[in-house]
């Protein structure tokens, strides 16, 4: 249709409008205005209802052990990631299979028996090793030794993914002009790779947020342990699960939102 | 007839002064499929050496054994008398003295076009990011593209990607330039300034191997022809001779397929 609308224009001018409308319905971010709206009402709730208020002023102090755990674990397990991927695309045999070994161990086995076996057999196993007393060894800590070892794992196969990801051509390049295998790695491979990687990494960082509430099977007093107390001490479980599912609800959306962003500008440049 | 062992060194050719490259009875297999099959050449130093055949034929194995970046099944390869496949040859500085054009370019796209030039050069050859930089520029002129220095390669059109390529190997000063299927992959209004490069660079008297088909550029500027079939050579030549008078039926085959 060209020119603006015909006064009594025909029928089918008016469908053409109507089906702009509802494709405008249909690609507007829907999903984000309904979390947006049920976060609204929860914060709603918490900022006029006295009890809902008391439960929330006793759980937020947990944040700072959860932000804690996440980002220390984060760290780790990229750092761990790192090697381990690296390992797993190796052209050593002997390094390859450790890697493949690791990622498939943690695959194969549930996160939250990974973690008590590792807080309660693998670490005090390594501390009486370096001759540490195994009590010695706060929970929070053992939390994120497992939370790292489980992602480390998990992020390896990313970075794996990403360094495969980039063309055969540019290690032959490389190569050919006289870089070593660990030069051409470091200066072309894992640059280009890191770029395709990063939406992915922040989907693990979203995730390993979220399982950090597993602390509360160590009695570490993040929020979700704080929670927990909290319903121990007063049975009000309406008032201390919705806060903490409002606290972390508010976190992953904005971390999520990032990541897309983060994607989109990726994916243009 | 039986494979070679890869590493004879008590089987070393005779090589001369000026042999440049020498294959030797190269053989490669890729799983069930032989690519290449008891293939020996000699590239002399100032030579131009043009590789052609169909496609399958084996030519660029042949080419990428040159720089190790496959590894013969048997036979040997050697670059200025130094075994290629010997276990105490260093890759990197022999490497290092033969530049490689790739038919997908193979440009860094993460960084620069000046950086694509400058980065070995500082990280091989060692030298200072003034001194890579002036020899970036300088093969930059050369090929013709100076302004395009601070410009990402996917910015560029693929003629001037696959120039870029070349002054990136030329500022190694490579003794050598393998060139695998370099305009192969261009639209045809670029591949004349690819050539054009490569016309000059074989005019300046550099050791050049090619596998193209740019049959144009093959009798302007080879010097040998090597025509490969089913992973074998099947014909050797100096090249005007074996175009005006092509013994092997598959290379007078070829010939009047693509002429």
């Amino acid at each position: 249709m060209t020119g603006p609308e015909v006064p009594g224009g025909d029928a089918s001018s008016v469908g053409l409008i109507d089906r702009w409308r509802r494709r405008d319905i249909r690609e507007a971010p829907l999903w984000l205005f309904a979390i947006l709206a049920i976060l609204a009402l929860m914060a709603l709730t918490v900022a006029t209802n006295r009890s809902f208020a008391h439960a929330f002023e006793i759980i937020i102090p947990g944040i700072t052990t959860t932000l804690r755990i996440t980002l220390v674990s984060f760290v780790i397990s990229v750092f761990l990631g790192l090697i381990a991927g690296l390992g797993r695309v190796s052209r050593n045999f002997v390094l390859r299979n450790v890697a493949i070994t690791y990622v498939e161990f943690v695959r194969g086995v549930p996160i939250v028996v990974l973690i008590l076996m590792i807080a309660f057999v693998l670490v005090p196993i390594a501390s009486k090793a370096i001759g540490f007393a195994n009590n010695a060894i706060p929970q929070e800590v053992r939390f994120i030794v497992a939370l790292s070892l489980i992602y480390g794992a998990f992020i390896a196969e990313i970075f794996r993914a990403g360094v495969e990801s980039v063309p055969k051509g540019q290690m032959e390049a490389g190569r050919s002009l006289g870089l070593t295998h660990a030069q051409t790695m470091r200066s072309i491979i894992l640059p280009q790779a890191i770029r395709t990687v990063l939406p992915a990494l922040g989907n693990d960082f979203i995730a390993l947020l979220k399982d950090s509430a597993l602390a509360t099977l160590l009695g570490v007093r993040d929020l979700t342990q704080s929670a927990r107390l909290y319903t121990g001490r007063t049975f009000r479980f309406d008032e201390a699960f919705l806060v903490l599912t409002f606290l972390y609800l508010s976190m992953t959306l904005v971390l999520s939102l990032l990541v897309q962003y983060l994607q989109r500008r990726l994916g243009r440049g | 007839m039986a494979d070679r062992p890869a590493i004879r060194p008590d089987i070393r050719p005779d090589i001369g002064p000026d042999d440049r490259i020498v294959v030797d009875h190269l053989s490669k297999s890729f799983g069930s499929i032989r690519a290449v099959r008891d293939a020996s050449l000699r590239i002399k130093t100032g030579t131009v050496t043009i590789i052609i055949g169909p496609s399958g034929s084996g030519k660029s194995t042949v080419l990428r054994c040159m720089n190790h970046l496959e590894v013969p099944t048997s036979g040997a390869v050697y670059i200025d008398g130094v075994h290629l496949e010997a276990k105490d040859t260093d890759i990197n500085t022999v490497r290092r003295e033969i530049g490689m054009v790739f038919q997908q370019f193979n440009l860094f796209p993460h960084m620069s076009v000046l950086d694509n030039i400058t980065l070995a050069q500082r990280m091989v050859r060692g030298r200072s990011k003034q001194e890579a930089v002036d020899v970036a520029m300088a093969q930059l002129e050369r090929v013709g593209i100076p302004e395009q220095a601070h410009k990402r390669p996917g910015a560029l059109s693929g003629g001037q990607q696959q120039r870029v390529a070349i002054a990136r190997s030329l500022a190694m000063n490579p003794k050598a330039m393998l060139f695998d299927e370099p305009t192969s992959a261009l639209d045809p209004e670029m591949i004349k300034e690819v050539l054009d490069v490569m016309l000059e660079l074989a005019a300046s008297g550099m050791t050049m191997v090619v596998v193209s088909h740019e049959m144009g550029f093959a009798r302007e500027v080879g010097s040998h022809m090597v025509m490969m079939d089913f992973g074998e050579i099947v014909e050797e030549g100096r090249a005007d001779e074996v175009f005006s008078n092509p013994r092997h039926p598959r290379t007078q085959e070829f010939f009047s397929k693509i002429l």
